[in-house]
């Protein structure tokens, strides 16, 4: 161990060594029984609870979300204005190819939602899946060659930073954690700690 | 329809689409939290016993309802406004009220970077109208 501090201790280096140790010793049982470091965290305090398998699920969110409203608008479009006065329309619209798959894309959207839900919270998992906007207007620009204003791109990498910096950051708040002793749970001993 | 009457229903129509809707991803995220983590469920009693677990939260149902009524107030506001006024900003407005409702009512950490994080989507929403 390396001290950066310039005044000699007076020692032989030997014992300067044999001096480091026993100061690394003592700073590691003081860290693991003296401050009692909480295990698991403290209720109210972020953590990740992301996996490689959960960003998959956010994916499957933005995508399903933002193809689930299109395929229903597609629909909508095909069959035409429904006035209240004829509800049934409604339930015919049902059937059709564009909105009924509209309708499984969105009971997809859902699910995989309220399972996000399950692992990360709400302010995470809302901005963190509303690149779906984003892909929206690349489809418009590129598939369909709409025009895309400058403030609409401008929009783009608004939300995109927001994206950026809420998945950079913890997914989840704590409140059940288990205020467990860091001495209980991993080094105890001094022979365990020991260099 | 005089011009103040007019903005005060747009306001009224964009305020209860986002009230509703507040409420509805409050009530789901709360009942998913009283639920727990819907992996580890699904892991233990199959894709069947997560679901009753979803369904039989009492704050789920609610939820749905608010959600539904979020909906159907976005549709009524669409027959009698614009799309291009409505959508974006009942969506982006969302965001923010969400970010605060979720940190008093869920005890959300919203911090620096959440905050940032909701009102830079708040703004990306609101421009895609332009």
């Amino acid at each position: 161990m390396q001290r950066s501090f310039p005044v000699s201790s007076g020692l032989s280096a030997a014992a300067e060594r044999q001096d480091d140790a026993r100061f690394a010793f003592g700073f590691r049982l003081f860290l693991a029984n003296s401050y009692q470091l909480p295990a698991t965290g403290y209720p109210g305090m972020t953590r990740s609870t992301m996996t490689f398998r959960r960003y998959l699920v956010l994916g499957v969110i933005t995508v399903t979300a933002s193809c689930g409203d299109t395929f229903l608008a597609r629909g909508m479009k095909t069959l035409g204005p429904v006035s209240l006065g004829h509800p049934a329309e409604l339930i015919r619209a049902v059937f059709s190819p564009w909105v009924a798959s509209g309708i499984v894309l969105l009971i997809g959207f859902f699910a995989s939602y309220l399972t996000a839900l399950s692992w990360a919270d709400l302010t995470y998992v809302l901005p963190a899946s509303s690149l779906g906007y984003v892909i929206m207007t690349l489809l418009a620009r590129f598939w369909l060659h709409e025009h895309v204003s400058p403030l609409r791109w401008l929009g783009v990498v608004f939300i995109t930073a927001g994206v950026g910096f809420v998945t950079r950051g913890p997914s989840y708040t704590d409140h059940e954690a288990q205020l467990v002793p860091a001495a209980e749970k991993s080094l105890t001993t001094p022979e365990e700690i020991r260099p | 329809m005089t011009q103040p009457h007019a903005i005060l229903a747009t306001t009224a129509m964009i305020a209860s689409v986002v009230l509703t809707a507040t409420a509805g991803d409050i009530l789901t995220a709360s009942a998913m939290r009283q639920v727990g983590d819907l992996d580890r469920i699904r892991d233990r009693s199959g894709i069947f016993g997560a679901a009753v677990a979803v369904l039989t939260s009492s704050r789920f149902g609610p939820g749905v309802v608010c959600l539904a009524l979020s909906f159907f107030s976005l549709l009524f506001a669409f027959s009698h406004r614009d799309l291009s006024l409505i959508g974006p900003a009942a969506t982006s407005l969302t965001f923010v009220t969400n970010a605060l409702a979720a940190k008093f009512f869920l005890k959300e950490n919203v911090d620096r970077r959440r905050w940032t994080a909701a009102i830079f989507v708040c703004i990306g929403v609101a421009l895609l109208a332009f």
